[in-house]
């Protein structure tokens, strides 16, 4: 876990008080609509169907016991009892009242925790894999540099009114489990001649004018991130859209004057000012280093006898197939709690739940807790041997739905249920998907599967790279959705491929139902996964078959 | 630039302006003697672009109660407004799905 300085506590403690104060202006009217809007969206307040929504960053999706306490505390006080984890690693709010925004604030900004940069645009929270310093698959733990991109781009004065928002996500895995390539920059850690530095990727996105992002440089030594950073973002700064809110982003201005000369135009920023304050040194990075607590993992051995014994229960079994993922430290494991039960709200989490979470984390997680962008929770290290019992609580919670990675482990976003861009709903639908699809043999045999479903345009739910995508559009006021297949965000990431015309919301189970069928029927054998026959296949055996019956 | 008070209004049915409450964000309606009403019932209806132009002018003139006026179709059933589509019944009806810790 990174510990927070004085600097930040103090000026946490600030900025609730101006935002109390503007509060209470606008309350008595000497602020406002108009001179109120930018000054709640920069606190992360939205004003959505039904009422305000707070959303919460979390930075690259870390969490320490104490502060998943204090969102449980949140959520009970002041909202309905539940928040919303999202693809951005942050949480939602759905029910908060103005007049009562700024004691939320408070008790968040106790615990380190606050709403700014969650909107507007500006750098958002940047992303990683959530399983940082845990996977021995990484080079490095990609945590240290989120945590530099954060206090770099925090309030950065030339940075805050660019023309569109701006994300950025960094994975140290060959496994991208944070969709890098779909960002307007992605940086993959990797290693050249025993030094480490970064693959540049920018121009990636999704939204109306999806793109797959183009790497700009193969190799950025890690003293000169920043640098690189503030070259990109000036470059589109100075020259991204603002005459057209959809062409604003960097992708457009990527894919308008194509890549190489948009690196030409980095390189040349970045060569004014490579040697500048921004590079950085051993003392930088030993400085944030000592800042992060890493757990002291005990030397243990793989597959203590308390785990092998539990595994003859074949409910344990299927979950620790599942749900768990081998650890970088011996005897120790990766959890991913799924917040997919049948049934129920994607990325949803009560506060009873979320106190219970920080609980299991204090007893069997060294107190920490991710965010995964797929809306799951991760606890990064747990021993082996506490595992059988970790799960028996998971599980009394509704916390261990064996579906992780499978078709019913779905991304939706709020959709019309809450969101005051929708077209329709994304969760009645994926909860009827999950209720279609809540047989756990009959998942892991389909196996592997994303479905991801956005209710507009907007493709919060990353519908584009969803092995099945998903997108909601109206049509004299009844809801439709399109579908795509073979879309996937990682490190392999392609768009989805249209199946063909949109679909009746009374439809859409039935023919994802034909289109799992259809895979069934055409994979050479179990080990050919979903993806794998779309791409081998393309669509047009599944759209003769899904729209068969209709 | 024009006003957005000055712009024309088009309407092709019944219609009722539409905001949420400052205070909270309930969704609330406009009604005959420019109060606000959480109760669409209660709504003021415009069958004509001007009446409708006037009631979207008295919204937008309350920066106190109400944020975001809008005018939205409904439908009359006993000389009542009731919403006509999808979002509007959300709005009015609340999220369509069910959540244990919903209050
Ligand atoms: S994709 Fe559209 S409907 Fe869904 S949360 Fe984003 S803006 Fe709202």
């Amino acid at each position: 876990m990174y510990v927070h300085d004085e600097f930040d506590r103090a000026f946490l403690a600030d900025r609730v008080a101006d935002f109390r104060d503007q509060v209470a202006r606008r309350l008595s009217g000497a602020l406002t609509e108009e001179e109120f809007k930018p000054l709640r969206l920069m606190n992360g307040v939205y004003l959505q169907l039904h009422a305000y929504m707070l959303r919460i960053c979390i930075p690259y999706g870390t969490l320490s016991s104490d502060q998943m306490r204090a969102l449980g505390h949140v959520a009970r006080r002041y909202d309905r009892g539940y928040g919303h984890f999202t693809t951005r690693q942050n949480i939602q709010f759905n029910w908060i009242r103005l007049d009562e925004l700024p004691d939320a604030m408070a008790d968040l900004a106790a615990a380190g925790l606050h709403g700014i940069q969650t909107s507007g645009n500006c750098i958002r929270n940047t992303t990683t894999d959530q399983w940082a310093g845990a996977t021995p698959e990484e080079i490095e733990d990609p945590r240290l540099y989120a945590e530099i991109i954060r206090q770099w781009s925090t309030l950065h004065p030339e940075f805050t009114f660019l023309p569109r928002k701006f994300k950025i996500a960094i994975t140290a895995a060959k496994h991208d489990r944070a969709a890098i390539r779909v960002h307007d920059i992605g940086l993959r850690l990797h290693r050249r001649d025993g030094e480490t530095g970064f693959e540049v990727i920018v121009g990636g996105g999704l939204g109306r004018t999806p793109f797959i992002g183009k790497t700009i440089r193969d190799f950025l030594p890690k003293a000169d991130l920043l640098s690189y950073l503030e070259a990109i973002l000036r470059v589109y700064n100075s020259g991204g859209r603002r005459d057209n809110i959809y062409k604003a982003r960097i992708k457009i201005q990527v894919h308008e004057v194509g890549t190489e000369e948009f690196s030409r135009r980095v390189e040349a920023e970045w060569a004014e000012i490579r040697d500048g304050a921004l590079r950085l040194d051993d003392a930088a990075f030993a400085a944030i280093a000592d800042r992060f607590q890493t757990p002291d993992f005990a030397p243990l051995a793989d597959r203590p006898a308390d785990l092998t014994d539990a595994l003859a229960d074949p409910a344990f079994a299927r979950w620790h197939a599942n749900a768990v993922a081998v650890h970088k430290a011996p005897g120790h494991a990766i959890v991913t709690l799924s917040l997919k039960p049948v049934g129920k709200p994607p990325g949803d989490a009560t506060a009873d739940q979320m106190d219970a979470i920080a609980d299991l984390a204090d007893r069997f997680a060294y107190g920490e807790i991710r965010v995964a962008h797929e809306q799951n929770l991760t606890f990064p290290h747990v021993r082996q041997k506490d595992l059988p019992e970790l799960w028996r609580e998971l599980d009394a919670l509704g916390l261990a739905t064996p579906n992780v990675g499978l078709i019913s482990d779905i991304i939706a976003c709020p959709g019309l249920d809450y969101c005051a861009l929708a077209n329709t709903r994304s969760i009645p639908l994926a909860q009827r998907l999950s209720e279609r699809f809540a047989d756990p043999a009959r998942i892991a045999d389909i196996g592997r599967m994303h479905i991801n479903i956005s209710g507009c345009i907007n493709a919060c739910g990353h519908h584009h790279v969803g092995h099945i995508g998903i997108l909601g559009v109206e049509k004299k006021d009844q809801e439709f959705y399109q579908i795509t297949l073979g879309g996937k965000a990682n490190h392999k990431a392609r768009l989805g491929e249209l199946l063909g015309p949109a679909v009746g919301e009374d439809e859409v189970v039935e023919v994802v139902e034909r289109i799992v069928d259809t895979y069934l029927a055409l994979r050479a054998g179990p080990a050919e996964s979903f993806i794998a026959v779309v791409q081998r296949l393309g669509v047009e055996p599944f759209k003769e078959r899904a729209y068969a019956a209709g | 630039m024009t006003s957005p008070l000055q712009q024309k209004l088009k309407i092709t049915g019944p219609t009722a302006i539409t905001a949420n409450r400052l205070s909270d964000g309930v969704v609330v309606w406009l009604t005959p003697s420019h109060g606000w009403s959480t109760d669409i019932a209660d709504a003021a209806i415009a069958t004509t672009s001007d009446v409708a132009m006037t009631l979207l002018s008295v919204a937008n003139g309350d920066e106190i109660h109400a944020v975001g006026a809008y005018p939205a179709r409904v439908v009359v059933v006993n000389g009542r407004a009731a919403p006509v589509n999808l979002r509007e019944r959300i709005r009015v009806g609340g999220p369509t799905i069910a959540f244990e810790a919903r209050a």
